[in-house]
């Protein structure tokens, strides 16, 4: 069964104002463009969820679409600060921002315990940090065994909704995944809903040449988006590189809130979808991101008929 | 960049140089290194061309023995990816090398650290009114007490170095050896601090910060007048070498070409 739908499509049914959304990716495969396209149907209240906020959830909270953050390490990475976030934290500009934080093995503890329907996760985290002190839902306990052992424990995230980049997909949502996998897999499968968005759309036989690199199985999967360059100014490996020079001029940007807005005006709510960002981009940027290859050996499956 | 690197251009090299070269030296024999952002980006990749050429380096982005062809512009750069040993799930890194104890020396980096090396990256002033919202434990407050030995790299001044933290994300050394020795964590905390004027290690008797050796051009009156406490000084104060030919040689000509980190 297809479930290839446009971005518009694909936000307009699945994601709803009040849902806590986890737009996942360690710097790689970051999709912007589902960002993007959540501020421009302007939808409000959200809860983001994400280890690392980067200059999509800054453009998004700037945006107003979200009241809540949950994280464990913010910040425009190998650049600086979030300033529309900061504003929010530090000022209430122009309002406040509720957050609640752990360490990155926290965040990817908890989706683990959400993705496997635990009621917890134990790790050997937080042991004399403040963290616990201002987070009271990373909680401690002794261990039922011999050795007694005192842990932390995280609980369960279980986002409404997660949008998962990958190189490609098919039409029934089977995505592979390669480069840093980051907590993709996790937070899909613990997910209520799950939009796979992809650079290419590509036949149930090319996923099932290669079953070791498919990360998310269709049967989890909500919608198929095929947006090429939706991870800009992130990077998809082996599709293009990050675009260093729009971190730098983030920074610039969400420094002010007016020059934000007027960001947000040109490049989000000024155009229909991202096709038209990628032409407004320009053919000679992505060109100049484009890798040379590194193919990676084939690997000989077997066949057992 | 916090602080002020310093003009010391009359050495031929800059405190940012020196303190890099002097922090990968520390990584002399070291097999597998847990490599933060920024700085020890550089370090590291310094260290695997100089004093350890069979350094892993592993970044918590899931990269387990990196060959980076450039310098990584973040953790999670995809040069880290091409070429590497392997590529894991961050579970499976986080899980199976750091907190099982396969790390031998981390990095951490930090807006304010105490004499005992207890390191704040969450806040500045107070958590619910902060004044400055930093980043963030990331993976800081784990990595503090499961990778072998912590290095801290950082710049030194009052307003980092401070009496006392107004948020301690990553534990350091108690003060109390005999209670640090009981909590049972594969680490050992901070054992070495470098900054742009000198570099540190912590005594075994009482887990306090000590300096033992300056920069050539720096004097203990600069050192006190950049921390916000009396220092414990080594009775053998010495000099931190400086950078020889070959490490400004790749630093200057291979691993930053740009000066985005050295200048």
């Amino acid at each position: 069964m297809s479930k290839v739908a446009s971005m518009r499509d694909a936000v307009a049914e699945l994601v709803r104002d009040g849902d806590t959304v986890a737009i996942e990716g360690f710097t790689h495969l970051i999709c912007f463009a589902a960002g993007h396209e959540i501020i421009r149907q302007r939808r409000r209240d959200l809860t983001l969820a994400r280890m690392t906020p980067d200059v999509v959830y800054d453009q998004m909270i700037g945006a107003g679409v979200a009241r809540k953050l949950i994280f464990s390490w913010m910040g425009n990475p190998g650049v600086g600060n979030l300033h529309a976030v900061r504003r929010r934290i530090e000022k209430a500009d122009p309002a406040p921002l509720e957050i609640e934080e752990y360490s990155h093995f926290g965040m990817v503890c908890r989706y683990m315990a959400g993705a496997a329907n635990l009621p917890f996760f134990p790790i050997r985290s937080y042991d004399e940090s403040d963290i616990p002190k201002v987070n009271p839902n990373i909680r401690s306990m002794v261990s039922p065994y011999e050795d007694a052992t005192e842990i932390h424990v995280v609980p369960p995230l279980k986002p409404d909704v997660a949008i998962v980049h990958a190189q490609r997909a098919d039409a029934g949502g089977d995505a592979q995944i390669w480069g840093l996998l980051g907590c993709q897999k996790e937070a899909a499968f613990a997910a209520e809903r799950v939009i796979v968005v992809c650079e290419e759309l590509v036949e149930e036989s090319v996923i099932r040449a290669d079953p070791n690199r498919t990360v998310i199985p269709g049967v989890i999967v909500d919608a198929v988006v095929e947006e090429p360059f939706a991870c800009h100014p992130s990077f998809t490996q082996g599709y293009y590189d990050r675009d260093n020079a729009f971190y730098l001029a983030w920074d610039e940007i969400a420094r002010d809130a007016a020059s934000l807005d007027a960001w947000l005006d040109e490049w989000v709510y000024g155009l229909a979808n991202h096709a038209e960002y990628v032409e407004k981009m320009g053919a000679q940027l992505w060109d100049a991101l484009r890798p040379e290859p590194a193919m990676s050996g084939e690997v000989d499956y077997g066949r057992y008929a | 960049m916090s602080g002020d690197a310093g003009p010391a251009a009359d050495l031929g090299y800059s405190r940012s140089e020196i303190m890099i070269a002097a922090s990968a030296r520390q990584l002399d024999r070291v097999r597998n290194c847990f490599v933060g952002v920024g700085l020890p980006n550089i370090v590291c990749n310094l260290a695997q061309r100089t004093v350890s050429p069979d350094l892993q380096l592993v970044y918590e982005s899931g990269v387990f023995g990196a060959r980076p062809e450039r310098l990584p512009l973040s953790i999670g750069d995809p040069t880290l990816v091409t070429g590497a040993t392997a590529v894991t799930s961050m579970f499976e890194l986080f899980a199976y090398y750091l907190q099982a104890g396969l790390i031998d020396v981390a990095f951490l980096g930090a807006a304010q650290i105490d004499r005992y090396g207890n390191i704040n990256t969450t806040v500045i002033g107070d958590y619910d009114h902060p004044k400055v919202r930093l980043p963030g434990s990331g993976g800081a407050c784990e990595i503090a007490i499961h990778a072998k030995r912590i290095l801290v790299i950082m710049r030194q001044a009052q307003r980092s170095f401070v009496e006392t933290l107004d948020f301690r994300t990553s534990p350091g050394h108690s003060g109390d050896p005999a209670h640090d020795a009981a909590r049972g964590w594969s680490g050992s905390g901070p054992t070495d601090v470098v900054t742009d004027l000198a570099t540190y290690t912590f005594d075994d008797a009482t887990g306090e910060m000590t300096l033992v050796t300056l920069h050539p051009g720096v004097g203990l009156d600069e050192v006190r007048a950049n921390m916000g406490w009396e220092p414990r000084v080594a009775e053998d104060l010495g000099e931190t070498p400086a950078p020889t030919a070959e490490e400004l040689r790749l630093i200057r000509e291979v691993l930053d070409p740009g000066r985005i980190y050295t200048k």
